[in-house]
């Protein structure tokens, strides 16, 4: 079963990264880009079918070491069955 | 004193941190792979050196938090034990919880390299005691992401409770936002925990034990923890 988990940064944390890839979308002269915050993306292969039991394994695997949830929010998509 | 360098893929800092300790102690510490599950018995002081654990990979720090030695590292703290962490040390120590707060990118975006004057606030840990209150130093800074951030609750905590143990100041000790590298609440440069036996701090004094390069200011922490 796949699964992607995004990491992003909380609201009003710093992130000079972001802050640096807006600059030279700027510098590039590619219009109407207002600010940038960059994130993580984890596209993840998890055993068997159960939906709820892979949303909790990735829950704690956000928990405990895919983000910081002191700066970081993370959000978990898990693809629909085909 | 029987002190041990844990030493994780990308320590670089060990060396470093092995000679002040050699220095101040008289013995060598014991390297310890980070794969290990338990300290060398008679363990006093744990420290966790510079560089660049695990390529940076993650977060820095967040991966070498959670390596096997980790647990070990833990108990030795929740038991009283004296845990130092400098640079990359420092950031996994916030990683895996023994210290508030987390270490972000510098605010400038540059990677630091510099000798750098602190002020050291909290002298009754074991760590400052052997420096007079208010002392400014020269540590040597070497990092890309030292900018301690915290929320507004946990630094009125940190604060409170005298758990900030260096600030970034000038030279004359002045702590404003002129003499802060990094982007740093509060110009803070180390950390306490809440016992004051685990310390976490951005700048190195192990680089700062001999006059033939670049002075002695670093000498009086690894002194006061061999005493």
């Amino acid at each position: 079963m796949k699964a992607r988990v995004t990491v992003t940064l909380k609201p009003g944390v710093l992130d000079p990264q972001g802050k640096a890839i807006e600059g030279a979308l700027r510098s590039m002269s590619i219009e109407g880009v207002h600010a940038v915050r960059q994130g993580k993306i984890f596209d993840i292969e998890i055993d068997g079918e159960d939906h709820k039991r892979a949303r909790a394994t990735l829950g704690e695997a956000c928990e405990r070491l895919l983000a910081n949830t002191l700066v970081e929010d993370y959000a978990i998509e898990v693809a629909k069955s085909p | 004193m029987r002190a041990a360098v844990i030493l994780f893929p990308g320590s670089n800092r060990e060396g470093d941190a092995a000679r002040a300790l050699r220095r101040a102690t008289g013995r060598p510490p014991a390297i310890v792979w980070h794969a290990d599950h338990d300290l060398p018995s008679g363990t006093d002081l744990v420290v966790l050196p510079g560089g660049f654990s695990y390529g940076d990979y993650l977060r820095c720090g967040a991966i070498a938090a959670r390596a096997p030695i980790m647990r070990a590292v833990a108990s030795h703290a929740a038991r009283g034990g004296l845990v130092l962490g400098i640079c990359n040390g420092f950031q996994i120590l916030c990683e895996v919880g023994l210290l508030p707060g987390v270490l972000m990118r510098n605010a400038n975006r540059r990677f630091i390299c510099k000798l750098q004057h602190l002020r050291v606030e909290n002298v009754r840990a074991t760590f400052t005691r052997g420096y007079p209150a208010g002392q400014v130093v020269r540590f040597a800074l070497a990092h890309g992401e030292g900018n301690f951030e915290a929320n507004d609750e946990t630094l009125k905590r940190i604060e409170g409770e005298r758990q900030v143990a260096f600030r970034y100041c000038d030279a004359d000790g002045r702590v404003d936002e002129a003499s802060n590298p990094n982007g740093s609440e509060n110009n803070i440069a180390g950390v306490l925990n809440s016992r004051f036996n685990v310390l976490g701090l951005m700048p190195h004094p192990e680089n700062l034990i001999d006059p033939l390069t670049g002075g002695v200011d670093g000498l009086p922490l690894f002194e006061a923890l061999a005493a």
